[in-house]
Order: C-alpha cells, then structure tokens, then sequence
C-alpha cells in the first residue's frame, strides 16, 4: 500500500513540476490557435489524476529485494554510469573489459570466468564491430 | 489484382542477394533471441535498432533484417518452453503447458516439429491476411483528418493496457509519462524550447531509441540482478532427450484443424487493439481445450493439439499486429511498437501515406515476411538442435553481452557519455516502474507518437479556429472516441477475471 502511495506522490510532484515548466515556455511570435503548452498540460492533468488514484487506491505492496540486493543494482547502476564517463578516456576495449567482468561476476559466475568473459565479450564485440562492420566505437587515449 | 501485382513488385524488391542474407541472419539471431529467457522479441528488435541504423542499410534492407529478428523471436520462444518449462518470451507461456510434458514423455523432438510447423501455419496465414487487410484499412484511413488522427492516438493509448490490464490508472499514467517525455525539445509549431531548461543535449528532444533500449534491454539486466540464484549460477540445468526431430503425418492430420483455428483466432486478436500475441496464443489454447478436450482428459498432459494451438496463435497475431501498426501507424503491442521505432528511424512515417508513396518499402517488406517464413520453417526443423545448444548459455556470460551491445548500439548513433548515462537512467527507470507493475509498453509509445498526437491536436484547432468541439464532429471520430472509452474501461471489469484465468494456467504449468 505504502509503495503506491509514495509513487502517487512523486507522480504529483512530477505533474505540478510540469504544469510549471508549461507556463514557462516563451511565447513566439508564429501562435496557432491552443500554443505550445495547451497540449503538455493536458497530459500532466492526466497524470495527476492516474498519480491521485495510485494514492487514494493503492495497489498491494511488490516484494522488494532486500537490502544487500538493492545494494547490489545500486553498485551495478553505478558500473554503468562510470561505464559511460570512462568509455571517452579509457577507450572501448578496456572500459568494455571491466564493465562485463564486473557485471558477469556479480550475476554469479566465478571470478576467473567473469574476467574470461570480459576479455573475450570485449575483443569479440570490437572485432565483430569496428572491425568487420565499421562501426566507430568509443577510441580513447590508447587508440582503441 | 492490383494488390497481386504490388505483392510481385515487392518480391523483385526483397529479393537480392543481400536481402536474402540479411532475411538470413536476422531469421537466425531472432530465433536466438526468441529462445534466450529474458531476451524477447521487443528487446532484441531494440538493441539491434541503432547497429542496423550505423551500418547504413537502405531502409528495405534494415526492414527485412529487423522484421526477420520479430519473427524469428516469435518462433524461438517455444524452444525454452518445451525444453525447460520456461517460455523464452511471453507469449510462448501457453506452449510450456502441453509442451513440457510432451518433452518429460521423450518426446521433445515431435513437439518442436509440430510447434515449428504451426508457427509457421500460423505466420503465413497471416502474412496473407495482412496482404489483403492492410490495404482495406488504408481505404478507410484516408478519411481520417487532423482530429480524427488525435481521437485515433487516444484510441491507441486508451486501449493499450490490453484486456488483461489490472490497473488502467497504471497504463494511463505510463502513457502520460511517455508523452511528456516527448514533449521535450524544440516545439515543431512554433520552434520554441519546451521543458530543456538550457540543457544543449536536451534541445533535439530525447532519441526514442536511449528510452527503448534503456527501458526494455539494461532494465532486464537489473531484474536478473535482483532474482540472482544464491546457489550460485554455474550449476548446469537439467537437459531432457529431444527424440527424434520430426512429427508424423497421422498427428500433423489431427492438428489440421486446430492450427486452422487458431491461425484465425490469434489474426484476429493481433489485428484488434489491446490484445497482441500473448492474448492470442492465450484465446487460442483456450477456446481449442473447450473444442476438442472439453472434459480436461489430454490438455496439460502433453497433448499436441495443445502444442499446435498456442503457437499457431501467438505467430498469427504478430502477423495481425502488423496491420494497424502499417496502415494506421499506430502498434497494437509492445513488440509492434518497436517495429514502429524502427520505420521512425528510417524517416518512414508509417501510414496510409506509406501505401501510396512508397509502395515499395511495405510490398518489400511483406514480401520479406514471407521468405522469412520459409527460411524460418527451413531453419527450425532441421536445425532445433543448435538453437536448443544456445540455451545452454549461462546467463551471466549473455546478460553482461547483451548490456554492452546496448552500450555499443547507443554510443555509435550519439557518440556522448551524456546520451550513455541516459540510457543507463532509462535503464533504471524501467527496473523501479516494473516493480510498480507500471507497463512499458505505453511509455514507449508515448515517446514514439507524442509529438504526433499533438501536431494533428494543433492542426485540428487551427482548422476549427479553437474549438473543441471538433473532436466529435464527425460518426467516424465519434465512433473512435466509442472503442477508446470501451477499450478503457472494459478492462476494469473484465480485467481481473482475465488475468485470474491466465495466472491458473501459469500456476497449473508450475505445478507440474
């Protein structure tokens, strides 16, 4: 019931950040008949109202995952986002050995399998990639 | 006759070379995708999207390797059904009921035969139905002005959640969502800066394509996460003996019938708003126990009309859900909705337009569907066995590959950590909204048609000079406003009763 709640709410929040941002669209000199903002406030009442159901008519609670498992998509989220920024300056190789390792370890294989499946998933993928197909991955400092 | 001659001009289109062997490899990875749990059709089409885009195929070619992937998917989901009692995708649920025990009774073989055949009943039937269809609805669509399009959007969005939905308010706020998040970007109207706050990234609004991936393939690696087995992954599954791969005549005779049915059946469900292939491979073993086994005596036990019949009507309805999805330019489902992202990303606005000025991208796509038919009936009969291999894959070594060809695909068309991070945000996103039970399916097409609901909205008020009561001026807007209002609300009565049936039959598969 709680988690419904919480998500109605954020859910308002949402559509009076929204309303908001709509009234503050500049106006332009070329106006047709309803302008640029009719439209999004229309969609934001909408929803408010599907938020205002959510707190007044919540559903039953999901099974959230324990702490150390929200701990564990918290870190991966993470890998990921560092993913993201390091790609520029480590380069598509590297960066991609890391994150899959990282990322195979923690889905539950061991250590020298993850690294394995780093190595390889990376090598295959530039291969398979930059090589074959000309697509331009991510050079890096190191050229590749 | 006409549509015969089309039909041959969109043969001459598909088939080269290059066409062929792209129908080929997507047949080929879709069945792959389609097997793999956890990697259905919507997020395999997904993550393919952007590589198909930045290897520079001309819009044909992209379309026959994307639409082999969607049905190649639609065949590969019974594999893991039949032979680990998990459906690869969601519509192949129905196919674990009788295919499972069919497979314990060591006859796995004659199961994959017989489901390979009726997919293939199934999809070529109604790639035919499609064929002749399709260009009826055209007829009608081009009646539609500005504000019948708007009622036809709402209609869309009001009838997604689909007859099984449990919460409309859920399915409505996940549309909103969507639609807001289209909103963001250079106004097309007027050219004024909507909700970008001086962000430079945000001004080109945000590329469908970070959501989709973002939402439907990284969030699956955050479920995966979550539902890790604490045992430790690495244990090898339990493999059963396939047989022998064929099916004899005497049962494909028996199944005659059922596939028929079920062909037309799950057509009808995809064609239809808010159902899809799920509802049909649903329907479709529904009504075939009341025909044939009203008595409960064969079905569950590993009957092959019960293998026929699902399947049969999970492959016509996504050939079914490919007629308002092309004429319209509005998709039934999730998977369609992908589709839909990938004509948007080929600059083709799908359509009655399409029919007219570019006949030959829809004649050489059908035609396309059809060579993928046989290359898919071709692939899965004889070589079931390397699919059933796949499977053996781990997904520890598939997720963590299947995250950085998201990575890749996104990086190759933006080329900026700043796009990156927002898929990995999408990403998220989609694991907190799953948990919710908030549907995807209706973001995605809030972002896809969003800014499309809204010109044909403005363009309707032009028009009127700013009245609202264009929106029912017409027996045909009005008779659109009738289904979306019913198709919304339909559910709320009905969709308890419909969800309760399916989830019997998922708990009767567990059971086993």
């Amino acid at each position: 019931m709680m988690s419904d709640r919480v998500l109605g709410l954020v859910g308002l929040a949402l559509a009076a950040f929204y309303i908001w941002a709509a009234t503050i669209i500049p106006e332009s000199f070329a106006q047709d008949a309803i302008g640029p903002s009719t439209f999004p406030m229309l969609i934001a009442a909408i929803l408010a109202l599907a938020s205002l159901y959510f707190v007044l008519k919540p559903d039953p609670d999901p099974r959230w995952p324990s702490l150390n498992r929200l701990a564990e998509i918290g870190f991966a989220l993470l890998v990921m986002f560092l993913y993201a920024q390091v790609l520029p300056v480590l380069g598509f190789v590297i960066s991609t050995v890391l994150a899959t390792a990282y990322l195979t370890w923690r889905l539950g294989a061991r250590p020298v399998t993850a690294l394995l499946n780093g190595v390889g998933t990376s090598v295959g993928l530039f291969i398979l990639f930059e090589l074959i197909f000309g697509l331009s991955l991510a050079d890096g400092r190191f050229g590749f | 006759m006409d549509t015969f001659l089309s039909l041959y001009d969109g043969f001459a289109v598909a088939l080269t070379w290059q066409n062929l062997l792209l129908a080929l490899a997507g047949c080929f990875l879709g069945t792959m995708m389609g097997a793999l749990p956890g990697l259905g059709p919507a997020n395999g089409v997904a993550i393919l999207i952007p590589l198909a885009f930045t290897m520079k195929l001309d819009a044909t070619a992209a379309l026959i390797l994307l639409t082999s992937v969607y049905y190649g998917a639609m065949y590969g989901g019974r594999i893991s059904s039949i032979l680990l009692n998990i459906p690869g995708d969601e519509p192949a649920m129905m196919t674990c009921l009788d295919g499972y025990p069919m497979a314990k009774a060591g006859r796995a073989g004659e199961a994959l035969a017989l489901s390979g055949i009726a997919s293939f009943v199934g999809a070529f039937f109604a790639t035919w139905g499609l064929v002749f269809l399709a260009p009826q609805l055209v007829k009608i669509a081009l009646l539609f002005k500005p504000a019948e399009y708007f009622v036809l959007y709402t209609l869309a969005f009001a009838t997604l959640g689909g007859i099984a939905a449990t919460n409309q308010a859920k399915s409505a706020f996940a549309a909103a969502l969507g639609i807001g998040i289209a909103m963001i970007g250079v106004d097309t109207q007027t050219g004024v800066q909507r909700f970008t706050f001086g962000e430079v990234h945000l001004y080109d609004g945000i590329d469908f394509l970070i959501a989709i991936v973002g939402l439907f393939a990284l969030s699956e690696v955050f479920v995966f996460l979550e539902h890790r087995d604490p045992r430790g992954a690495e244990a090898p599954r339990e493999t059963v003996t396939i047989g022998r791969l064929t099916a004899p005549w005497s049962m494909l005779r028996r199944c005659t019938p059922t596939m028929l049915r079920s062909t037309g059946l799950g057509f009808l469900s995809g064609v239809l708003p808010g159902a899809g292939a799920s509802l049909g491979s649903f329907l479709a073993y529904s009504v075939e126990k009341q025909v044939v086994d009203p008595t409960g005596r064969s079905f569950g036990k590993g009957d092959p009309r019960g293998v026929a019949a699902p399947e049969a009507g999970n492959n016509a309805a996504s050939g079914g859900a490919l007629v308002p999805m092309l004429a319209l330019g509005v998709p039934g489902s999730g998977t369609t909705a992908v589709l839909l992202a990938v004509l948007l990303t080929l600059n083709i606005q799908p359509g009655p337009m399409l029919f007219q000025e570019n006949p030959d991208v829809v004649w050489g796509l059908i035609a396309a569907l059809f060579i993928a038919n046989f290359m898919l009936l071709a692939l899965n009969i004889p070589m079931v066995g390397l699919f059933t291999r796949v499977l053996l894959i781990p997904t520890h070594i598939l997720m963590p590959i299947v995250a950085m060809v998201a990575f890749i695909g996104i990086y190759s068309i933006t080329g900026s950590t700043f796009e990156l991070s927002m898929m990995v945000g999408f990403g998220i996103l989609g694991w907190i909204l799953r948990k919710f039970e908030v549907p995807l399916v209706p973001i995605i097409l809030g972002i896809l048609l969003g800014n499309e609901m809204e010109v044909n909205l403005r363009r309707a008020m032009t028009i009127s000079n700013g009245e609202w009561s264009t929106l029912f001026d017409s027996w045909l807007a009005l008779a659109l406003w009738a289904i979306a209002i019913f198709g919304f609300v339909a559910p709320i009565f009905m969709g308890k009763r419909v969800k309760r049936r399916i989830r019997e039959a998922e708990e009767e598969r567990i059971g086993d």
